[in-house]
């Protein structure tokens, strides 16, 4: 599907230049993308490095693993197949925290480490698995408390109560995990009943 | 409430890094050599996401640029009307999946626009809120891990963006009308 789409976001997007006889805008985009692609990584590199560095030592010292066994109950409803006390448990419950507290920077490193816990879980090294799909859902659908960034531009520009959206955002991401939930049970469902 | 919010977010990185540099020091763990060893791991996984991220990019900005998003926007058009949608924040929505800074620009744009404290502003925020970039959480994800196969993650993905999308519209109408 990720294929059919970035296809299609390309042809069009020519087909489109073409009809409106503005080709230089193609040429400029796919450089300036590409640029865009390199200039976000390494912004990513930083944090990344960073956090990966915190967590490996949360690792090491066992904090992972206890975390992961206080909340395994929540975990073992939503990712039936990943073992108890899998080293998995543990990233995906940071990275579940993280993103509560609108710490999303901080969630990506902890969310890329469940990744490969997971990947070691998998039969099939290319096809996601259904464990990583939940995974996904989660960090797509993620219940924020603090939608910091926002609050923050709110203030920039004189917003009376900056504040005030940190309710309708709790809610609105709340329904929208429940129901990122339900239908990835629903493809999970689907998705296991074809491939037995 | 807001004292209290802006608190938690002022504390919680530190505390965070505070506790678990202690608890490590507690455990006996040679905690700046772990953590440069970990640093490490984002090295690799940053080349690793690097080549997905510009295939992405690049998609993005040509159909942006070349004009093809405000094309869709006017096919779409009818449909907003008989949901009600506002259609300023058609960009927003369509392009929040896609791109996370793209989407960050429309609504600070709509914000400095329309006000932060107007329905479209508060609608905005919430948007910009309470949905994530699924494209690009789905292309840094499986690509640090060597998906090539998404499944049916994607799907799941953009339906539960479009949730997020009604659920804003709903909450934010409901609670500030």
């Amino acid at each position: 599907m990720l294929n059919a789409i970035w296809l299609a976001l390309i042809v069009i997007s020519i087909a489109v230049a073409a009809i409106n006889g503005r080709m230089e805008v193609i040429n400029q985009a796919a450089f300036e993308g590409a640029k865009t692609g390199v200039t976000v990584c390494f912004g990513l590199l930083s944090i990344l490095a960073f956090w990966m560095g915190l967590m490996r030592i949360a690792e090491k010292s066992g904090l992972l693993e206890l975390l992961a066994r206080a909340l395994s109950p929540i975990i073992q409803l939503l990712f039936p197949d990943v073992p108890k006390g899998h080293p998995a448990i543990g990233y995906i419950l940071s990275n579940m925290s993280a993103n509560l507290l609108g710490l999303g920077n901080a969630a990506t490193p902890m969310g890329l480490k469940a990744m490969e816990e997971l990947q070691k879980l998998n039969a099939d090294k290319q096809v996601a698995s259904p464990a990583m799909c939940t995974l996904l859902a989660i960090n797509t659908a993620s219940i924020t408390i603090i939608p910091t960034t926002m609050i923050a531009i709110r203030m920039q520009y004189g917003s009376v109560n900056p504040v005030e959206i940190v309710g309708t955002t709790l809610l609105s991401s709340f329904g929208a995990t429940i129901v990122a939930l339900f239908i990835d049970r629903w493809y999970r469902y689907r998705h296991t009943r074809r491939h037995r | 409430m807001y004292q209290w919010v802006s608190l938690i977010s002022l504390w919680a990185i530190p505390i965070t890094i505070a506790f678990v540099l202690l608890y490590g020091w507690r455990k006996q763990i040679p905690v700046y050599e772990t953590f440069v060893d970990g640093a490490k791991g984002g090295l690799t996984t940053t080349i690793r996401i690097l080549p997905h991220l510009i295939a992405m990019m690049v998609a993005v900005t040509m159909f942006r640029e070349s004009g093809a998003l405000e094309l869709l926007l006017g096919m779409i058009r009818p449909v907003l009307d008989f949901l009600h949608f506002p259609e300023e924040l058609v960009p927003l929505a369509l392009l929040r999946p896609l791109t996370g800074t793209g989407s960050l620009a429309i609504a600070t744009d709509l914000i400095a626009q329309y006000g932060p404290d107007s329905f479209l502003g508060r609608l905005a925020a919430t948007m910009q809120g309470s949905t994530d970039t699924t494209l690009y959480v789905l292309t840094v994800y499986f690509g640090a891990v060597g998906i090539r196969n998404s499944a049916y993650a994607l799907k799941v993905g953009l339906w539960s963006d479009l949730a997020g999308v009604i659920f804003s519209l709903l909450i934010v109408t409901y609670v500030f009308s």
